[in-house]
């Protein structure tokens, strides 16, 4: 990447895919009526539009609730369930506050899923265990220099998150999306990790 | 809606071919134009169809969420793309993909595009094209520069166009074809983009190739211009021409392509649909889109008169060097394969499944030691992921020989047999190793209530409750069930070519017991084969969450009743139309609402089942005079003159501004088709006359003032200008161009003498 490329490196377009624990109960379809009630009841930050099914693709987007600032999904990539945000709206371009603000929605959505009575307690995620994905190649290229660019402001934010019990391995295929794997020591529970996102928010 | 749109065109400039990039400049300006509000919604629309720029469900606003409909209030609040169609609504991107034919890097700029744009998925379409969905308009500029960055232009994907020109996705590589039609599918996508006598339809035009007359794979015979390769012998020499089957179509009604011409010599091929073209723009239905294709033209014309209009235009027609000069390469053209040839060692360490999806998905070519295999789909949908691992099997096994297939799947063509196992390993790891193509597992259906404006019932839905049903009984399904095609559309449009399916559904609504219950109409007795060789007949209406017991249960009785190798088709002849009805009376009802309220929601959709989301089409586009294109491309030109303007550059601004001033004054000639100069001088002479002594340009207020801008500004062409004059031409470009779209509208609002 050259100096011009550099410069253009941004946290933008902010993916969060929070996995899910023991999945072997977890009924897909159930997604569908959920979805479709958070639309009715609006439980969203964003607007929110419609509801689409990829269930018959492999490895695939699994169920997505479609919106206009953001899509949410229960999503089935590399044959792993998770909880996707998928940012699609710009913002400022401040890191901490775009990785604060999609973590935020993730896990709201995650502990949100897990209290769903269609799934009867069967969707569990683990918010230990997660993936970054920056979803615009021209602003975050996946090479050595957007991660050398960006590993400070991602060291620095997953410290705040989950302490120094953390490691970051950074996706290295040049035709893949710039991409992040998170896995904290221990796993841990949705809920506990939104007290520390308002610290983030609100620290220098 | 991403970050990075200002900057693609930078980072790309240098990758695209000048003619596109300079297409996508002018439409990037129209976008900044509509913003403005300075252009019409119907103008806008139509332009951004003729990008593959399309509306899609909700667009209008408004949904209906299970219980109320909802507003769903946006950020650009009332501002629009189109007529009733909301800005910030998400759409649907169409990208043609003449033949079929794809190579590695445009997969994976498909797969790029589809997760920086889309929802991570590309949908294959039953005409060879790729399509994207909840794409953002404001996107589109820089999705479509990464496309044609690798060489794929969305121009003309919709609207009243020549829509994406198909072909047998086997060409070069079947047993049974006469030749290869690749080449000449090619010549004829690329000679009537953007041609000028194909820019005036009343409604879409569609062209398809196939090999031979006997197979599917073309599907000629549901086609506008329908061309099978076939060969004669003339003195002593062979020759290739095509049969030519016209007017042919699905949709509410569909209609048979019939036969105009036994025998177009190669060299006519290009001339002869140039002419229909003009034909169908001269004579075709321009203000009722409902009896505006080319096949209610060759019925109200009959066959015989259509084909005496298309030879009288084609004589009338000087000679284009582009009509033949591909020809010259022809006999040279061959895809050659990766691997030397090869016979296929069968070995234990064969992966799981791997006989079973050989027996379905692998054919020979003609070529001793290659095959083809197909990657099945299912609902025609790809990640970004499957499709690098698809591009990663292209450039592994083959020389990046891959085509859309006319069934939503991927066919890798030139594979060296021996190669087989291992192909088959990386589609496994890929998730896309399936079995079951071409099998009454691998369904077809149009994206129906999934996206579409139109759709009534979940096409999609219904498909993937079938394809689970037969995927899991795949190995106990009879052989002569196993080979049926089902095919599914959401409404009577026929997106999803239900009428040439063995068993086909379009989706319905009735009304029961005071709730909209969806349903679909069965369809019996379509032909598949023989390029879409007969249409089925409805049978009667059947709740959607009854339809894969409807399908079991005319299997059964094929299976139980039919006679020796008698066909689906044949048996269903004989048993006839009301015995088949009859057979499904009981599956017709509905239960009440509080008995069994799953009938009252559609497949894959929570939401108690309205009609109120439906939505009007823009299949057809809006039907705009070539003067409002044009018209509007002088409003581009002045805007770049604006932009000229702001950098400094003054000369280049006054240019442009004239410019602009000269194409709209050229615009008013040709809407009155007055013959006229192509000199400025000749434009100003013929202007003057025609629009300025006879008092038609004058406004009701200023008489001929605007006019005199025109005047003054051929006079001055060559003088130099300064940031005040340029400023000042600008201003005067606007307002001729304001007076030209006036005077255009008062001529349109005159009563015709009749």
């Amino acid at each position: 990447m050259n100096a011009e490329m550099a410069g253009r490196v941004q946290v933008q377009h902010v993916n969060v895919k929070i996995f899910a624990e023991d999945t072997a109960g977890v009924d897909l379809a159930c997604a569908i009526p959920v979805f479709h009630r958070w639309i009715q009841e609006n439980v969203c930050e964003e607007l929110l539009i419609d509801v689409a099914d990829y269930r018959h693709v492999p490895e695939g987007p699994g169920v997505v609730l479609v919106g206009h600032e953001a899509n949410y999904s229960l999503d089935l990539s590399e044959a792993r369930l998770g909880l996707l945000y998928n940012r699609k709206a710009p913002a400022d371009h401040n890191p901490r506050e775009n990785l604060t603000q999609a973590f935020r929605a993730a896990l709201s959505a995650c502990r949100r899923l897990e209290q769903e009575p269609e799934f009867h307690g069967a969707l569990k995620f683990n918010a230990g265990e997660c993936q970054v994905i920056l979803n615009d190649r021209l602003l975050a290229p996946n090479t050595k220099a957007t991660w050398q660019a960006l590993k400070a402001d991602f060291e620095n934010f997953f410290g705040g998150l989950y302490g120094a019990g953390y490691t970051l391995d950074h996706s290295s295929d040049p035709r893949e999306r710039f991409r992040v794997g998170v896995k904290a020591i221990d796993a841990v529970d949705a809920l506990s990790l939104l007290p520390a996102l308002d610290r983030l928010r609100t620290d220098p | 809606m991403k970050a990075s749109n200002k900057s693609w065109k930078e980072v790309l400039i240098d990758r695209m071919p000048d003619r596109l990039a300079k297409e996508l400049d002018i439409f990037e300006n129209e976008i900044t134009l509509k913003k403005q509000g300075k252009i019409d919604d119907k103008v806008f629309a139509e332009t951004r169809l003729r990008r593959g720029a399309y509306g899609q469900r909700y667009d209008n606003g408004a949904r209906h969420d299970g219980r109320v409909e909802r507003k769903l209030a946006y950020p650009a609040a009332s501002l629009t793309k189109g007529p009733n169609t909301l800005w910030d609504a998400p759409g649907m991107q169409r990208i043609k993909i003449p033949f079929g034919s794809l190579n590695a890097e445009q997969l994976e700029t498909l797969a790029e595009v589809a997760e920086e744009y889309s929802d991570g998925i590309a949908h294959l379409t039953t005409r060879q094209d790729v399509q994207l969905h909840f794409v953002h308009i404001e996107d589109v500029p820089s999705l479509q520069r990464r496309l044609a960055a690798v060489n794929i232009t969305t121009r003309e994907a919709c609207g009243n166009t020549v829509r994406n020109v198909t072909a047998c996705p086997y060409a070069g590589v079947c047993m049974g074809e006469s030749f290869d039609v690749t080449p000449y599918a090619k010549a004829t996508a690329y000679f009537l983009l953007g041609h000028p006598d194909t820019q005036n339809f009343g409604r879409k035009f569609k062209i398809a190739f196939s090999g031979c007359g006997e197979t599917a794979c073309g599907l000629t015979r549901i086609h506008d211009i329908g061309l099978i390769a076939v060969t004669r012998q003339f003195n002593g020499r062979t020759q290739r021409g095509f049969e030519m089957y016209v007017g042919g179509g699905l949709g509410t009604v569909p209609y048979q392509a019939k036969l105009m011409e036994e025998f177009v010599l190669e060299a006519e091929l290009l001339p002869l649909c140039q002419a229909m073209g003009r034909v169908f723009a001269r004579l075709g239905e321009k203000k009722n889109r409902n009896t505006a294709r080319m096949k209610f033209l060759v019925a109200k014309l009959g066959l015989e008169e259509f084909k005496r209009l298309v030879a009288q235009e084609r004589a009338s027609l000087p000679r284009d060097e582009r009509w033949t000069s591909y020809l010259h390469d022809i006999a040279r053209y061959q895809e050659n394969a990766l691997k030397p040839p090869s016979l296929l060692q069968i070995s234990p360490s064969a992966p799981a499944g791997f006989e079973e999806w050989r027996k379905t998905n692998v054919a020979p070519q003609r070529q001793p030691g290659y095959v083809t295999a197909m990657v099945t789909l299912p609902l025609g949908d790809i990640t970004a992921t499957q499709l690098r691992k698809v591009a990663d099997a292209c450039r592994k096994y083959v020389r990046e020989t891959i085509r859309v297939t006319v069934e939503q799947n991927l066919l890798l063509r030139w594979v060296s047999e021996a190669d087989l196992p291992a192909l088959s390993a990386d589609l496994n790891d890929a998730g896309l190793g399936q079995p079951g193509a071409g099998t009454i597992a691998d369904i077809t259906a149009c994206p129906g209530t999934d996206t579409c404006k139109l759709g009534i019932s979940s096409s999609r839905g219904l498909a993937g409750e079938l394809r689970k049903l037969f995927v899991l009984q795949n190995g106990s399904v009879d052989e002569a069930v196993r080979g049926l095609r089902i095919k599914i559309s959401g409404c009577f449009n026929s997106c999803g070519q239900h009428h040439i399916a063995d068993l086909g559904f379009y989706g319905v609504n009735r009304n029961k017991n005071g709730y909209a219950v969806p349903h679909f109409q069965v369809i019996l007795g379509g032909q598949w084969t023989e390029n879409g060789g007969a249409y089925g007949l409805a049978i009667g209406a059947v709740p959607s969450k009854r339809i894969p017991e409807t399908v079991n249960r005319i299997t059964s009785r094929y299976l139980a009743e039919r006679q020796a190798d008698e066909s689906f088709q044949d048996f269903v002849r004989r048993i006839g139309k009301a015995e088949c009805k009859k057979m499904l009376d009981d599956l017709t009802q509905v239960p009440p609402h509080d008995a069994d309220p799953s009938f009252y929601t559609d497949w894959a959709d929570a939401r108690e089942y309205t009609l109120g989301d439906m939505g009007v089409g823009e299949c057809a586009g809006e039907v705009v005079s070539p003067i409002e294109f044009a018209l509007t491309a002088c409003e581009r030109e002045v805007f770049e003159a604006q932009l000229h303007l702001d950098g400094g550059e003054f000369e280049a601004a006054a240019r442009t501004a004239y410019g602009s001033i000269l194409h709209a004054a050229t615009a008013l000639l040709d809407w009155r088709m007055l013959p006229h100069e192509k000199s400025a001088g000749g434009i100003v002479d013929q202007f003057r006359k025609q629009f300025y002594d006879t008092q038609l340009f004058f406004d009701p207020f200023v008489g001929g003032k605007f006019a005199h801008y025109f005047f003054a500004a051929h006079e001055n062409a060559s003088v130099h200008h300064d940031a005040d004059t340029a400023h000042r031409l600008v201003e005067e470009a606007q307002l001729f161009l304001e007076a030209c779209h006036s005077c255009y509208g008062r001529v349109m609002a005159q009563p015709v003498a009749v």
